[in-house]
């Protein structure tokens, strides 16, 4: 089969940690350099904590897996430095349609409104994210990733946690603080200390193939559902890099794995698809089955459970990697507040209170699209036609149609580290809600000038345009707050240059920052740094803001 | 039987027995599979209809009552 892809193979190197008598310790240890691993990896260094990860492989994903990252999920790439590269690489696409037998049923625009930095999404092969990741991880100081080192022991102990490592040149034990386990869906960590990851299993396979072909197919995402070329099943298309594109075709439960993915058998199937006359080289095959799980929860003491080892989703919807990408997003600044004292312990069992609730709503969402996609009944199945061939003429059926509720990140409506609304917005701002995004000063975006990995606040001057001496004590006060220093934005000011250090002042150039956020003189924001909204009021208090900084850290 | 807060069980129909009549002759020509999508069907644009979730809820428990 053609490659367009080389798979790296990184080097094992013997770490001076092996040489020590008694274990060397490090606040962070990530166990898995997956996707979310690394994730955990690179945040705990933007957050200033150092950290290593241990990985048991050489190299990264091999073959076609993820392809689709959301929008929230570049943004937190962002953040970590490698959301650019995956944009400039990936393919960008807001449009699917999807089609029944030989029709187009409907269209979606995934991203109807303009004004936002980063697109709905974009398709990626998995590998050339974790090559970025990888790189970025050799450019960052404070953070290490050793190949070929696999864990095969956890202790927790009163204070600390104690593991085993193995590696080419033998056996050593290190010591964390807190260890991040990232080992993905069959997680021989939870496995070891004898957790469970429960759920439902589905009786589907599906084939993946990749293929490369110079077409002049849009970059749209095209679901079928039993289309003439494959009748019975469903098929999904879409363009990845290189013009290598990725196809899913529904199997079914009888079918056999080994000799659905051989060639001979795939490029037929293909052929029936692309047309005859359709040139391709096929480059990737592979059958797959998915489940629906979660671990009960993901704290245990000191070790976390992120990404794949904590809940697993099937892969409609692409609510996998973007889904743990949310969790290391979650976790590591609070991580960072609890080694520096400045918030207690319990701060970290937030993490279960918000990502647990968000695992179930990527399990809801995933487990229906499953069902609609591959319905288990007779009955379900009739339901599901029904609303396909309703869907094309008449506009309330599309709603129903569900091949897939494609990622979008979770609010923390109910979480105990929000301090509620007061005072009536016109905003989907609310506590809890990961920021939106808007064009600030010249080519610039909101998300990025939130970025810094701090609590930040945004502040709408009052309609003249400047601050009076109580508004800028109360906001260069906050930025010197002894625990959780501010990061403060005003929009709506005047060019003035007597800004106190700290707060500085943000065009809304297009008016979009205002509009989203309702952002009528006088109202205040506050985001957390995986940038949440904490709390929103509508006129500047700094004892509120001050005790909603304490609830957002669980310091009251 | 099921109490009912928003689902009107009392008749409203002008002409019980040509709409119990149409709905059959809605089948006359259908094979099996076809009535059964076109059952599938009208449920679907009923319920876009009624909308309410409340009203949906008290008649899905309703046509399943007694029967297992
Ligand atoms: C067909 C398919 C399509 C998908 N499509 C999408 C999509 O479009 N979008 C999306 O967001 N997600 C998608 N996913 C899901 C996505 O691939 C996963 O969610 C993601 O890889 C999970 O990352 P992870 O880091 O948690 O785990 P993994 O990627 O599984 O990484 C775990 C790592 O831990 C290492 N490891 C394991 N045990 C040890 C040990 N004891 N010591 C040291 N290292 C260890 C492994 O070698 C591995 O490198 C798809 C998945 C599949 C199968």
């Amino acid at each position: 089969m053609l490659q367009t892809h080389q798979n790296p193979v990184y080097a094992y190197s013997h770490s001076a940690d092996q040489d020590t008598p008694a274990p060397v310790h490090h606040p962070v240890i990530v166990v898995g350099a997956g996707p979310i691993g690394m994730a955990a990896g690179l945040d705990a260094a933007a957050q200033g904590i150092p950290a290593v990860i241990l990985d048991d492989n050489n190299t990264v994903s091999i073959g076609s897996r993820a392809v689709c990252y959301a929008k929230r999920a570049l943004e937190i790439l962002d953040r970590l430095g490698c959301g650019q590269r995956m944009v400039d690489k990936g393919i960008t696409w807001n449009l699917g349609k999807v089609f029944f037998r030989d029709d187009l049923v409907y269209t979606f625009n995934l991203l109807p409104e303009s004004d936002h930095h980063r697109p709905a999404f974009i398709n990626l092969q998995q590998y050339y994210l974790e090559e970025y990741m990888v790189e970025q991880i050799r450019q960052t100081k404070h953070l290490e990733l050793r190949w070929k080192s696999r864990v095969t022991a956890v202790a927790e102990k009163d204070d600390h946690v104690e593991i085993q490592v193995e590696t080419p040149d033998g056996a050593y034990r290190l010591t964390c603080d807190y260890l991040i386990v990232a080992d993905g869906a069959n997680s021989g960590i939870r496995r070891m200390l004898g957790l469970e990851s429960s759920g439902q299993v589905f009786q589907d396979r599906f084939l993946i193939a990749d293929v490369v072909m110079e077409t002049d197919y849009p970059p749209e995402r095209w679901f079928w559902f039993d289309p003439p070329f494959h009748q019975g099943g469903s098929t999904l298309l879409h363009r990845q890099a290189d013009n290598v594109w990725r196809i899913d075709f529904q199997l079914g439960w009888d079918a056999d794995p080994e000799e659905e993915k051989k060639p001979e058998n795939v490029i037929p199937r293909l052929k029936a698809m692309l047309g005859e006359e359709t040139e391709f080289e096929l480059e990737w095959t592979s059958v797959y089955t998915f489940q629906c799980r979660r671990m009960e929860r993901f704290r245990h003491g000191r070790l976390f459970f992120v990404g794949d080892a904590a809940h697993q989703v099937s892969p409609f919807g692409a609510r996998g990697a973007n889904s743990g990408f949310q969790d290391t997003d979650n976790l590591l600044w609070k991580l960072k507040l609890v080694l520096d004292g400045r918030a207690p312990q319990r701060l970290l069992d937030s993490y279960d209170a918000e990502r647990v609730p968000a695992a179930d709503e990527n399990l809801l969402n995933s487990t229906r699209s499953t069902d609609f996609i591959t319905p288990k009944s007779a009955v379900s199945r009739t339901f599901r036609d029904a609303t396909l061939l309703l869907a094309e003429e008449y506009p309330f059926a599309r709603t129903l149609v569900n091949s897939g509720r494609l990622s979008t990140p979770a609010v923390y409506r109910d979480s105990p580290l929000n301090t509620p609304d007061e005072e009536r917005f016109d905003s989907k701002m609310v506590p809890g809600a990961p920021s939106t995004d808007a064009p600030v000063n010249a080519g610039d975006w909101f998300l990025r000038l939130i970025a810094n990995s701090r609590f930040n606040g945004l502040y709408f001057a009052p309609t003249d345009g400047t601050l009076s001496d109580p508004e800028l004590t109360a906001l260069s006060s906050l930025t010197e707050h002894a625990d959780i220093p501010l990061n403060i934005l005003v929009a709506g000011l005047e060019p003035t240059d007597n800004l106190p250090a700290g707060v500085r002042a943000v065009s809304d150039t297009k008016g979009v920052l205002s509009k989203r956020f309702d952002g009528r003189p006088g109202t205040f924001y506050l985001f957390r740094p995986d940038q949440h909204v904490a709390a929103r009021w509508r006129s500047l208090d700094r004892q509120k803001i001050e005790a909603a900084l304490k609830r957002a850290t669980a310091c009251s | 039987m099921i109490e009912t807060r928003k689902l009107n069980v009392q008749p409203t129909l002008s002409r019980p027995d040509d709409f119990y009549n149409a709905l059959v002759e809605m089948h006359r020509e259908l094979s099996e599979e076809q009535s059964r999508l076109a059952n599938a069907k009208l449920i679907l644009l009923l319920a876009n209809h009624i909308g309410d979730k409340e009203t949906l809820e008290e008649a899905l428990r309703i046509a399943a009552e007694g029967l297992n």
